[in-house]
């Protein structure tokens, strides 16, 4: 060791030292446990209380786990096997109901022979989200897609599709689909757009003629929109929105009937009535979050606008929405909506409740996408209008792709909300996989009284959906976090 | 790397380097986890000493100050400032604490006091000074960094540098005997360091015993009677500043200068 | 150079309206109110004509008529002779009970969980995280079901406590007992009660006044004490220590009250087929009250971690550096900064509350929505009145809160340039 530097006194170090491990208490599982079990007397007192409840609860419900029966065809079968095997008054789990009722919590009353259709729209909602969720890299999203697909084959066999050819051609569509993906992405966007009327044609079937009536009304908007191009941009988006209304409302109809009259193509329809559990859930949810995207934007749009009318129109709405239960917008939907449609409108009860929802779910995104106008520099509103570009063609072009990017997080957060919420839906008459289901099992004597092992099932599958939804959101603002600074 | 000159006449019938010693750490060693931070640190300073220490980004200097008024906890060796040793020992440590006051790269001031009560807080909790007595003291130091008319605004109101001598005055209103200046002009825009470093230059007019890390070489120049340069967590080389400046010995201090002062 | 007063003065054109910036937003506002006036128009109309063709008209008459049922979790006097209107303040009343329980649990539950999360002791941080992210990850509905299957079919019914070799036996000191039509506690009873004061609608209980006034009075002279103490620091600099001054001037107060008005317990006792001399707590309200607050705790739980971490580290180094301890750092330097944070998104869980009370359809329990939006709705056949009615209240709660917010968020507003 050299002479000490002190004041005053040149010093050079002639030999750097190297790097030496800590003393034992520095590091290592002792320094761990002393910093963070035994920080401090409240700490350690924590942490004493922390085990204890642990313990508690692991006495508690390992033996009721431990004593579990998968196979028995009634609550009283299950008692007594418990009983015969654990003695009297062990109580164990009943997994049996689940083992038995299972397809009911996930597909309803939905045709048994007819589970690929539901499935199948689900694995192609990851190839319409593709190009959005997993953009960032290549491989990333190829990766997604690949398992995807796996998962898809293999429940596709296992389900059957009713004919060895359609089997076929579906792997055959899936890979093209992957093919595509991988090579020019940007087309899969085309996807994107027809897959909500493929998904509702799959769900329910019917005449092909419905879904493509209906996605020509988009055609005549893209035509519309090109053709008044040249008077603006606000003539343009009028046109965009009367053109398909007009087709909608009048057009299609006839249009519909004529075709399903002279060439019939169709797969077997199903009501309704029949969706429930999983299924249900998720088609009121995704429509609701997809169909809530725009309107959510023209009301964040309309809120931040400068025009008084306007703004407090979209402000009204927003408030109102957001200030009653869904119970009651749900009660609307179920008892009101037949007073507010002309008199003779008489639609599916599934409609009217994804309706309720969108106008719910649009609310929150509104507020969602306000934040994420919020965040986005004034520069980049400035530099727009420097370029010359009128309001819609900043908004389409510039401000919107990146508000929405920053805005993803929370668009994953309120579609969370949404989808726990459309557990909601059983007081309308419809059978959400929580109460719905649950009840139409324990109305049968054989499971009469079960209730922990229904809900335990429920609750898991939506935590498991849930969880890993607001992982991925936290990863995804994690990487628009380390993007933008 | 800026490198703001200094084109004032400095006072020094103040700067006097007394024998009394202030900071005397002995053998210190740091780790974060198993990362060794700081090896064998040894360092006297004594009373009315101006210190400059550079050196490259992760070579310890800002753990090595930070350890002093105990931010960070040393694992081996020995920190003994103004005759307390630093331990775990909490009236120790409030001891120390109060004797040495801290400057920091982002100023961290309160954003929901205003000046004057950024000021005023340790005093009135800490040393139990009535309120008036206490802005009395705060005035005085906010005028003697020169912004005594803001006294009533809030943080967020000022300016980098504004804030910056905000922060000096806040540190000098429990009357510290000992200062420590973490990087205090690297996250001011260019225009508003040089009215920082003045602050900083008058503070040592007066006598005040000072440990700064930065990068400002013309401070080290104008101000300091020893500079000090760390590498690798350990003291590679010190000496007076022209010394230093004119004729490093080391070749690690001859490639860090050469980095810095070259553009 | 031209001057803007130089510009040649043009007609003006039809397509100004479109173009000119000035007339631009009028027209499209313009355009805009008549859309908005024509939808309006057409859903009253449709409205109209339906209700015509149901032999329907809208009134709200019904709101006077007997309500012919009965509500047996009421706060207020009540009977099957009583009028639609009253039930629902009945309901509007159980709304509130069970929001404002809700919110007082949620909150002390949620301050607890967020605090411990960021506490050192790892075992106690996961436990919390575990609770957080179990909680808000499935749907409250499951919670209020399941909580609420428990009690009515795994609790005993109340006869099972009879006798000297009872199948169960009451908790907590032989105070309470919880069966599976709802749990008995103790009541709040005063033997030298001064009785109720008969105001027309309501009947106003002395008691409870007095209780409130020692509460207020003991608040407002514990505020007026810390008044000054800080005035006595703020001359010598000197603290004078307060805490048990505060304590007996919080809790003194209400006590004397308490005690001079015979304040003691009614101990619920088996007679018969039932529980009485205590409160029987119907298990729909405490399994309801019990969901929502330890659901919504989980929320408030991660506003107060993240206030908590919002607070950056240098604050906290800059007053260790100062010499103040960490006590006090927290009060005067971390809590005022994370509050800012956590207030305005806890004022909105309140609101989420109010609203996901509503959920008490699931375990019968008459809300607000359970009596003028269900049986009152069903009875009487007006579902428009009743259903705009119940949402106009629901509204009308949560423009409230929203107040309350705005007001809070602007006084705390922290100034910048």
């Amino acid at each position: 060791m050299n002479t000490r530097p002190g004041a005053g006194q040149p010093y050079v170090r002639d030999q750097m030292l190297a790097e030496k491990a800590p003393p034992i208490l520095a590091a290592g599982p002792l320094k761990w446990a002393r910093e963070n079990l035994f920080a401090g007397p409240v700490n350690s007192a924590l942490t004493v209380i922390g085990v204890l409840v642990v313990l508690w609860g692991v006495q508690a419900a390992y033996p009721w786990l431990r004593h579990s029966v998968w196979t028995a065809s009634s609550l009283g079968e299950c008692r007594a096997i418990i009983a015969a095997s654990w003695g009297e008054g062990a109580s164990g789990a009943c997994w049996a109901i689940i083992n038995e009722r299972w397809t009911q919590f996930i597909y309803g009353f939905y045709p048994s022979h007819l589970y690929w259709r539901p499935v199948l729209a689900l694995g192609l909602l990851f190839f319409a989200l593709a190009p959005l969720l997993f953009g960032e890299t290549v491989r990333i999203r190829m990766a997604v897609l690949g398992v995807v697909t796996l998962l898809l084959v293999a429940a596709l066999v296992q389900l059957g599709t009713g004919s060895g050819l359609s089997d076929l051609a579906l792997l055959a569509a899936l890979l093209a689909a992957l093919w595509v993906m991988w090579k020019t992405p940007s087309r899969m966007l085309w996807f994107a757009v027809l897959y909500p009327f493929l998904a509702f044609w799959l769900m329910w079937g019917g005449s092909i003629w419905l879904p493509l009536v209906a996605l020509a009304g988009l055609g005549v908007g893209w035509l519309a929109l090109r053709a008044t191009l040249g008077f603006g941009g606000l003539v343009a988006i009028v046109a965009a929105i009367v053109a398909p209304l007009i087709w909608w409302l009048f057009v299609a109809g006839p249009v519909f009937a004529w075709l399903d009259a002279s060439l019939p193509v169709a797969i077997e329809a199903v009501r309704s009535d029949k969706f429930g559990g999983f299924v249900l859930s998720l088609t009121i949810g995704i429509s609701g979050i997809a169909m809530s995207l725009p309107l959510g934007i023209l009301l964040a749009l309309g809120r931040r606008s400068d025009m008084f009318l306007v703004k407090t129109l979209s402000v009204g709405f927003i408030e109102f929405i957001r200030g009653v239960p869904l119970i009651a917008l749900l009660f609307t939907a179920s008892l009101l909506l037949n007073y507010f449609l002309p008199p003779g409108t008489n639609f599916d009860i599934i409609l009217r409740v994804v309706i309720m929802v969108t106008l719910f779910a649009a609310a929150y995104i509104a507020e969602v996408v306000r934040g994420g106008l919020a965040a986005l520099p004034r520069g980049q509103f400035e530099a727009a209008d420097a370029l010359g570009m009128d309001y819609w063609q900043a908004q389409r072009l510039i401000v919107l792709p990146q508000a929405l990017k920053i805005s993803i997080p929370g668009i994953v957060s309120t579609f969370i909300g949404l989808f726990k919420d459309t557990t909601l839906v059983v007081f309308v008459g419809l059978l959400d996989p929580l109460k719905g289901i649950t009840d139409a099992v324990r109305a049968s004597p054989d499971w009469k009284g079960v209730y922990w092992e229904p809900y335990l099932f429920v609750g898991a599958i939506f935590f498991i959906f849930n969880f890993s939804m607001s992982r991925y959101s936290m990863y995804l603002e994690r990487k628009l976090k380390t993007d933008h600074s | 790397m800026p490198n703001t000159a200094i084109d004032r006449t400095i006072d020094r019938s103040q700067m006097q380097v007394s024998d009394e010693i202030a900071i005397e750490i002995t053998g210190m060693n740091k780790w974060f986890g198993t990362f060794h931070v700081l090896r064998d640190i040894d360092l006297v300073v004594q009373r009315g000493e101006r210190i400059v220490i550079a050196g490259p980004s992760g070579s310890g200097k800002s753990t090595l100050i930070r350890c002093i008024n105990r931010l960070e906890e040393h694992q081996t060796g020995r920190i003994v400032v103004d005759g307390t040793e630093l331990t775990s020992d909490l009236k120790n440590i409030d001891k120390v604490r109060s004797e040495v006051g801290m400057v920091f790269q982002h100023f961290n001031l309160f954003p929901h006091l205003t000046i004057l009560e950024n000021c005023t807080l340790a005093p009135i909790w800490v040393r139990k000074t009535p309120k008036k007595e206490a802005e009395a003291i705060a005035m005085q130091y906010l005028e003697k960094v020169r912004i005594p008319e803001q006294a009533h605004k809030f943080p967020g109101q000022l300016s980098g540098g504004q804030q910056q001598r905000v922060a000096i005055a806040r540190s000098l209103c429990m009357r510290p005997r000992i200062m420590l200046f973490d990087e205090p002009t690297s996250a001011l825009d260019p225009e508003m360091i040089k009215e920082v470093l003045d602050t900083m230059i008058e503070l040592a007019q007066e006598g005040m015993t000072m440990l700064v890390v930065t990068h400002e070489m013309g401070f080290a120049q104008a101000v300091a009677n020893r500079v000090i340069f760390m590498d690798q967590g350990q003291i590679v080389e010190q000496n007076e500043p022209r010394e230093f400046f004119n004729n490093p010995k080391s070749e690690r201090t001859k490639l860090f200068l050469s980095q810095i002062l070259g553009h | 150079m031209a001057l803007a007063s130089d510009m040649p003065k043009a007609g003006f054109r039809p397509s100004m309206l479109l173009y000119d910036t000035r007339y631009r937003s009028l027209t499209i506002q313009v355009v805009v109110l008549m859309l908005f006036m024509a939808g309006v128009a057409w859903l009253v109309d449709n409205t109209v004509r339906n209700l015509a063709a149901l032999g329907k008209d809208f009134n709200y008459g019904f709101l006077w008529q007997r309500s012919g049922y009965d509500i047996s979790q009421r706060l207020i006097e009540y009977s099957s002779d009583s009028t639609h209107g009253r039930a629902m303040l009945v309901g509007l009343l159980n709304t509130f009970l069970v929001s404002a329980i809700g919110c007082v649990v949620a909150t002390v539950i949620g301050v607890i969980a967020g605090v411990l999360r960021l506490s050192k002791s790892w075992i106690v941080a996961r436990l919390m995280t575990l609770y957080v992210e179990v909680f808000r990850n499935i749907p409250l509905l499951m919670w209020i079901l399941l909580f609420y299957a428990v009690v009515t079919e795994a609790m005993p019914p109340p006869n099972a406590f009879r006798g000297d070799d009872a199948a169960s036996s009451m908790i907590l000191f032989d105070s309470v007992a919880i069966t599976n039509r709802y749990t008995a506690v103790p009541d709040l009873l005063f033997s030298r009660s001064l009785g109720s004061l008969e105001l027309g609608y309501v009947s106003l209980n002395i008691n409870l006044v007095l209780l409130i006034a020692a509460v207020v009075g003991g608040v407002l002279a514990n505020r007026a004490l810390l008044r000054r103490a800080t005035r006595i620091q703020e001359a010598t600099g000197a603290r004078p220590t307060t805490w048990w001054q505060s304590l007996a001037l919080l809790f003194g107060p209400t006590l004397g009250v308490l005690a001079g008005l015979g304040f003691h317990l009614g101990y619920p006792e088996l007679k018969g087929f039932n529980f009485v001399g205590g409160i029987n707590v119907s298990n729909s309200l405490m399994t309801l009250a019990a969901a929502l607050a330890i659901y919504t705790g989980a929320f408030i739980a991660e506003f107060v971690r993240a206030g908590i971490l919002s607070v950056s580290q240098g604050q906290t180094e800059a007053a260790y550096a100062l010499g103040l301890r960490p006590g006090r750092t927290m009060s005067l330097v971390i809590l005022p900064q994370a509050l800012r944070v956590i207030i305005p998104p806890m004022i909105s869980t309140y609101l989420n509350i109010t609203k996901n009370s509503s959920l008490a359809i699931a375990v019968g329990y008459l809300d607000l929505r359970g009596t003028l939006g269900g049986i009152t709705l069903n009875q009487t056949g007006r579902e428009l009145e009743a259903m705009l009615l119940m949402m106009l209240i629901y509204l009308a709660i949560s423009l409230a809160i929203s107040a309350v917010m705005n007001v809070y968020n602007a006084s705390v507003k922290l100034k910048e340039r």
